[in-house]
């Protein structure tokens, strides 16, 4: 356990992606997805990450693979730098993604166990046909699948069977770390149990190490150990899932877990919202300094000069923001 | 009498495959002023049912049976000239994507006051008044600069402030809003609500909320109907649904939300896959996923039976406990045996 502590499965240092725009035919202005973002994840560990619609949740998580060739910073896994090619082919074997849409990510015209068994072919992990049979049939089950349904097609499934054939196929390279973009997002409350419950079970048979990205904060605090939330690129919050939930310190956290809709009248009734003026400003036009202070009822001068460091302050709660002592 | 009656309701698509009962005996009450939640899973028939009380629906879709009387006046075969009273003027929707319901080729200013003039004898200029004073009312700044932009140019939220101002420009008596934030970021979600609940209160409207969010009826909503295949397994005030829920289904929806009360608990799944309502079953159509079904379960369906004077459900475990009032959504001639 000690030596866990001291090295991460996942450190993520300064990264950074920029999408190049243009703004017309012959100039072009970064896009700041992600800008200067560090967090580290824990082997067995849960890291929940939330925050509004564009903020760079996605592009954090396909980053983090190289699915997005990172525009600066490093991305070391159990202790090593994922640096030249080689690396990334290794690593590429130990971590994988799983998509948000269950409609649109799986081919139709495939069947339940070729889109299982892809990754194993692309990897050529399984050496005779029968191994491929067996270790798709494991896949299936562990995500509960029938084996009946190997031979059927994607498009015949509902959203919640559709989830777990994307899960059965993140599976298959057998897998130490998994980034979840939105895996339940599109599902009904009640499949979105099923999965969720799923999701828990394979971590604890497997000991898998997630970056569980949502936008439902109910569904985040549940499944995760720590959370991290994101607002325009940036980072501005992080601490364990109930500390963060129950006592957040950046002004952006406070007003995004106050909007939660609690499902209990009477709570609902008596919550004082804090709802923000003001849309999200566009991350090719982000705010000088702090990215969060033209919606911020605390912002000073000070927060428009300069951005706020990303500082612990206290053990294991990290905060950007220029304030934090005075405003709580 | 009520602002709205709907008895018995039935819609159904006649398609390929056959006849899709999308509604299938649907009854409720909605009084003045009242906020009225209907929650349910994809496919449940919450936008169906609205649909149905505005006749918008598809062409495949017919209200097969049944009535909906709007202060008293019955809609049902009433005519497209009655509706196009109705619409706008007595009843307003908002869908869940304001994208789909504003023209991109028109300035926003221009879909609004085509809106109030189709529906008030307002001339060009005090149309173009009420316009901006109803997006002032919505809380969008600089009305008049907004007025001279186009959808595109607007934000998700800023839309959708918009389509409320669109629905509100009429007063209507009742605002529909179909999944109105769930396209939204919960504080732009939490900026919508609030504005919702203030036009509601300043206005004296009813609305009625349609959303597979509980945490916005709960924070919303005066009274719920919670649907399962077409129809009402549930219907009650917020308070009794949430602390005293008497159907299977509710009971398992309850369980399956994650909340501060089951932190660090396994959630409890309802199991199963949802209905297919070209193969309703015989019985409750909740039964072949519910873990308390009976053999009657199976075999009959169960009415709507009272369980107190502010909640209703249709379920036998109700009715195996000892209740068997039929429930009377006028609360008329109470005591009849199911
Ligand atoms: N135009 C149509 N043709 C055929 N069937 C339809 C049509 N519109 C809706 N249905 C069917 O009617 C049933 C009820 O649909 P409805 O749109 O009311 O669901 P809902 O409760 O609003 O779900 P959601 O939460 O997904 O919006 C579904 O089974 C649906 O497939
Ligand atoms: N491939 C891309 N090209 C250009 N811009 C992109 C691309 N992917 C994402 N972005 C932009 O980066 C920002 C962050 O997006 P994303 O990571 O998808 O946010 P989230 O997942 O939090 O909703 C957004 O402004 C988005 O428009
Ligand atoms: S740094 Fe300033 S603007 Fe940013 S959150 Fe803190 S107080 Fe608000
Ligand atoms: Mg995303
Ligand atoms: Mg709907």
């Amino acid at each position: 356990m000690a030596e866990q502590e001291k090295t991460p499965l996942v450190d993520i240092r300064h990264l950074k992606k920029y999408f190049n725009i243009s703004t017309g035919m012959f100039s072009s202005k970064p896009l700041k997805a992600v800008d200067d973002v560090s967090f580290t994840i824990k082997k067995g560990e849960t890291l929940g990450l939330v925050g509004e619609s564009g903020c760079g949740k996605t592009t954090v998580g396909r980053t983090i693979l190289q699915l997005y060739k990172p525009t600066g910073g490093e991305i070391i896994y159990d202790g090593k730098p994922v640096r030249t090619a080689k690396d990334l082919a290794a690593f590429r074997t130990k971590a994988t993604m799983v998509f948000q849409d269950p409609y649109s990510s799986l081919n139709p015209r495939m069947t339940v166990a070729d889109i299982i068994a892809e990754p194993l072919d692309v990897h050529n992990l399984c050496k005779t046909k029968e191994e491929r049979r067996e270790r798709v049939l494991q896949l299936m089950d562990y995500v509960g699948l029938n084996s009946e349904h190997a031979s059927r097609y994607a498009h015949e499934f509902s959203g919640g069977q559709r989830q777990r054939i994307g899960i059965a196929r993140s599976l298959a390279v057998n897998p130490e770390f998994i980034v979840c973009d939105e895996p339940v997002s599109a599902l009904d409350v009640s499949i979105q149990a099923q999965v969720i419950n799923m999701f828990d079970e394979l971590q604890d048979k497997l000991g898998l190490t997630y970056l569980f990205i949502a936008h439902d904060l109910l569904v985040v605090r549940h499944i995760s150990d720590r959370i991290a939330v994101m607002y325009l690129g940036k980072m501005v919050e992080l601490a364990e899932a109930r500390d963060i939930y129950d006592h957040p310190l950046h002004p952006y956290s406070k007003s995004l877990i106050s909007s939660v809709p609690v499902p209990d009248p009477k709570v609902a009734r008596a919550n004082q919202r804090i709802v923000l003026k003001g849309d999200i400003p566009s991350p090719l036009n982000a705010p000088s300094g702090c990215p969060f202070r033209t919606r911020c009822q605390y912002a000073t001068d000070a927060c428009a000069q300069s951005m706020p460091e990303f500082k612990e302050v206290k053990p294991g709660h990290f905060v950007a923001c220029h304030r934090t002592e005075e405003i709580n | 009498m009520s602002l709205l009656e709907v008895r018995d309701l039935h819609t159904s698509f006649f398609t390929d495959a056959g006849e899709v009962p999308a509604v299938n005996g649907v009854s409720f009450t909605l009084e003045r002023g009242k906020v009225l939640g209907i929650v349910g899973e994809s496919g449940s028939g919450k936008s169906v049912t609205a649909y149905s009380i505005m006749q918008i629906l598809a062409d495949t879709g017919k209200i097969v049976g049944g009535s909906i009387k709007l202060d008293g006046q019955e809609l049902v075969g009433a005519g497209e000239k009655v509706m196009r009273t109705v619409r706008g003027n007595k009843i307003s929707i908002i869908f869940q994507d304001p994208m789909t319901s504003l023209n991109p080729t028109y300035t926003v200013g221009h879909q609004l006051i085509e809106a109030i003039r189709l529906h008030t004898n307002r001339d060009q200029k005090q149309a173009y008044e009420r316009a901006v004073e109803m997006l002032r009312l919505v809380n969008v700044n600089d009305p008049e600069k907004r007025m001279k932009q186009y959808p595109h140019e607007h934000s998700g939220g800023m839309r959708q402030r918009v389509m409320i101002a669109m629905a509100l420009a009429c007063e209507p008596d009742i605002l529909i809003a179909d999944e109105p934030t769930t396209a939204l970021d919960v504080t732009i979600q939490a900026q919508i609500l609030e504005l919702m609940q203030s036009l509601q209160k300043e206005l004296g409207m009813a609305i009625i909320m349609i959303t597979h969010d509980l945490g916005v009826v709960a924070q919303l909503c005066d009274e719920i109907i919670v649907m399962y295949a077409g129809g009402i397994c549930e219907q009650g005030t917020a308070d009794e649904i949430f602390y005293n829920p008497r159907h299977e289904y509710t009971k398992g929806l309850m369980r399956s939300i994650p909340s501060v009360d089951n932190d660090g608990e396994k959630l409890q799944p309802i199991t199963g896959t949802p209905i297919d309502l070209l193969n309703l079953p015989a019985g409750c159509p909740f039964a072949p996923r519910c873990d308390s079904a009976m053999k009657i379960c199976i075999r009959e369906k169960c009415a709507s039976v009272r369980i107190n004077d502010d909640h209703a459900a249709a379920c036998w475990v109700n009715v195996k406990d000892g209740f068997n009032e039929a429930y009377d959504p006028d609360g008329t001639d109470n005591g009849e045996e199911v």
